[in-house]
């Protein structure tokens, strides 16, 4: 645990030299693109209030000075398959960036979809020793919690302090200060895969690159698409990528649940592709222009050319109606939804004060997919796009961007986590001269 | 299985190489880039002049060669000066300035030190200002304004003749040389030549018998008339003094008899000095008087 701790303490400690430069990369893997945005911290807000633009999530603190994406390579499901095409993919993402901010940018966030994210429930109780709650008994409520199996070869990504209750009192933000007796806890941690933690890694060191965060990309697009009072009141984000769809539901301005179908778009690329017999290229083609999820009396009529390049005149010159490209894509994107609702009904979402579902994601722009997944997740279904930010181009704004846009905001305001923290100082390994180093510092 | 080796690469992959990475973010690191894009080329320019001077001979040659362009430059005819003129001076006094100037000419107007024969000319006694311009057609014009004598001052060892501001102009041999000017004496004099000259024009009525001023102690002055007659005059404000001395002389005839010195230093107390002669006489006629000493 305490290799963790440090590990994230360091990146932390990277993000704070990052801003201190005031230049940060944000890294955006996933399986359909690798997004890359360069923001730049210009200190508090330059907004000014008299616009009526609050700060309203820290957003108004930095602006993006370059952005690039980059088709993906070597990245499935949300994980990277290849090493070396996949470092290809975030160098040209990353050289295109940097050239358009015509800065060097030595920091990165990363976030990623896949990697079987799994969702804990932790809950730790302490007895205060003087009534009066205080950071170091905030830290010890939290290393009380106790940590369940979480598996051979896992890691934990986020451990985020959800909820504080003293004495009987719940619901508590930040107990700091207050008077009790006993301090209990929750937190919501999420734990990944180490390996695809390790290769991303590895891919990150290859680009010189410092690793100044990582983060699930559930997570991050559920910060930037879910608005304010979804947020506090309880909503859940489904952000529908290319390989993977990731799930995130929040309540109280906090993560408690987040989980990943491992199903995304390229799956209705392909299917398109066995079932029309076209390349997968002509087949992304074809779903984005003529794409939907509803088929209606006009779509019988409207015939797609898709072509092919073999000579063979009859083959080159295949129609296909619109009804069967729907055909082909509605099952899949009923599977994926369903599998969705799955993992929603398995996480208690149903118990949810507010059931407010937003799509997001790349593959959350199929024309009709609104009506469709109200069938199916519940009336209360919007289609969520990320908020603005300064200075993103307008090609970037779309709800394939809400990963990366909320990264951007995760850069600026990170939630405190569990290593946010300091260790209480009885956990701490018997280091005499470390220790009294740290003594002498405090005091003097 | 597919070979690992020769994977078929894309018609175009538009990755960077790994170099071209780095090489683009070298590129962006602002010191990197400071440093090529000022640094090296300055430093190769300091450099490659530094190792070509660093040769005595090829050192030589580039002063020789600049010091010839400076030497053809130099003797243009435009910027030689061939002819001295010498403007508001006396005959004597132009020999004398152009004797002090020692110019060789013809030579080059840019060689010339303006200033310094400026100097050189203003050195000469007689010579209050002096102007130097050249003027086109290869013409030093030296336009001098002379000293005008005003007074000629008498010292142990010779005569010289002084300004309006007291300053040297010349030396005399002989007092005929100059008979327009009054003649002044004594140590100092010099000093207090305004207020000789306000003396001289004031003694006006007087000035047939006027010999000449004297300077006595650096503080006041004397008039002397002939028949070795002289007019003491106070230290300050002599000319009220001096006036009173006419007026008495108009009137009375003062200067006329025989006395040797009328004595104004103290206003208060102005005093007659008699001749040996006329003291006796007198006596004789019994006069109640002190000696040395008269009420006017």
């Amino acid at each position: 645990m305490t290799d963790l701790y440090q590990s994230q303490r360091a990146m932390r400690h990277m993000r704070r030299v990052a801003m201190q430069r005031g230049v940060i990369a944000i890294l955006d893997v996933g399986s359909s693109k690798i997004a890359c945005l360069i923001l730049r911290f210009d200190g508090p807000d330059v907004l000014r209030e008299a616009e009526g633009i609050g700060p309203m999530a820290g957003q108004s603190s930095f602006r993006i000075i370059g952005a690039a994406t980059t088709r993906s390579r070597g990245v499935r499901f949300g994980e990277i398959a290849q090493m070396n095409e996949t470092e290809r993919a975030i160098r040209t993402a990353v050289q295109a960036a940097q050239k358009m901010a015509n800065v060097r940018v030595d920091h990165a966030i990363v976030c990623f979809s896949g990697a079987e994210p799994r969702s804990y429930g932790l809950a730790g109780d302490w007895d205060l020793q003087d009534s009066v709650v205080t950071e170091q008994d905030v830290a010890r409520v939290l290393a009380a919690c106790d940590v369940p199996d979480i598996g051979q070869g896992r890691e934990v990504m986020h451990a985020q302090p959800v909820n504080f209750a003293l004495d009987h009192r719940s619901g508590l933000g930040d107990p700091r200060g207050q008077i009790g007796n006993r301090l209990a806890c929750d937190m919501h941690m999420l734990t990944v895969e180490a390996a695809a933690i390790q290769n991303l890694l590895y891919c990150i060191k290859r680009c010189d690159l410092e690793l100044a965060g990582i983060a699930s990309s559930a997570y991050v697009s559920g910060f930037s698409s879910l608005v304010e009072d979804e947020q506090e009141l309880g909503a859940a984000c489904i952000d529908m990528g290319g390989g993977s769809t990731g799930i995130s539901i929040f309540i109280k301005k906090h993560m408690i649940f987040a989980d990943s179908v491992r199903m995304g778009g390229d799956h209705v690329t392909s299917d398109i592709s066995k079932g029309l017999q076209v390349p997968i290229a002509t087949a992304e083609r074809i779903k984005t222009r003529h794409g939907g999820v509803v088929a209606t009396g006009m779509d019988d009529r409207e015939m797609i050319e898709i072509g092919a390049d073999s000579g063979d005149w009859d083959k080159d010159r295949r129609t296909v109606s619109r009804t069967e490209l729907i055909g082909i894509m509605r099952p899949r994107v009923e599977e994926i939804l369903e599998e969705v609702r799955a993992r929603l009904d398995a996480a208690g979402f149903d118990h949810l004060p507010s059931q407010q579902i937003v799509l997001t994601g790349g593959a959350s722009q199929i024309p009709g997919l609104d009506g469709l997944a109200a069938r199916i997740l519940g009336q209360r279904v919007r289609l969520g796009r990320p908020l603005r930010v300064q200075g993103l181009p307008q090609a970037a704004t779309g709800p394939a961007f809400s990963s990366a846009v909320g990264l951007c905001l995760f850069a600026a305001h990170p939630q405190d986590e569990w290593w946010d923290f300091d260790i209480p100082s009885e956990r701490i390994p018997a280091r005499s001269l470390k220790r009294a180093i740290r003594w002498f510092r405090d005091n003097w | 299985m597919q070979s690992l080796r020769s994977v078929p690469l894309a018609p175009h992959d538009p990755a960077p190489s790994r170099w071209a990475y780095r090489m683009h973010r070298l590129w962006l690191t602002p010191l990197f880039r400071a440093l090529l894009r000022v640094g090296l080329p300055s430093f190769t320019l300091i450099f490659s002049i530094g190792l070509y001077l660093s040769d005595d001979q090829r050192r030589a040659s580039l002063n020789s060669a600049s010091a010839g362009i400076w030497e053809a430059v130099q003797e243009r005819p435009e910027f030689m000066v061939n002819l001295l003129a010498i403007d508001g001076a006396s005959p004597a006094l132009s020999e004398a300035v152009r004797a002090k100037l020692a110019l060789t000419l013809p030579a080059s107007s840019l060689q010339l030190d303006m200033a310094a024969l400026k100097q050189k000319a203003e050195e000469l006694d007689a010579v209050a200002n002096a102007e130097l311009r050249v003027r086109t057609g290869g013409v030093l014009q030296v336009t001098i304004q002379e000293r005008v004598p005003v007074l000629i001052w008498r010292t142990e060892t010779e005569l010289s003749l002084l300004d309006a501001t007291g300053t040297r102009v010349a030396r005399i041999f002989e007092r005929p040389d100059r008979p327009d000017l009054p003649i002044v004496t004594g140590q100092g004099a010099d000093d207090a030549v305004p207020e000789a000259l306000a003396l001289i024009a004031a003694a006006e009525p007087i000035a047939a018998r006027m010999r000449g001023l004297v300077r006595v102690g650096e503080r006041r002055w004397d008039i002397v008339l002939d028949r070795d007659q002289r007019i003491l005059l106070p230290e300050v404000d002599p000319i009220p003094a001096l006036e009173r001395v006419i007026a008495l002389d108009k009137a009375e005839k003062l200067l006329d008899r025989d006395i040797v010195a009328v004595d104004f230093r103290n206003e208060h107390r102005p005093v007659l000095r008699l001749t040996p002669g006329a003291l006796e006489q007198m006596r004789n006629a019994g006069a109640p008087t002190e000696t040395g000493a008269s009420n006017l």
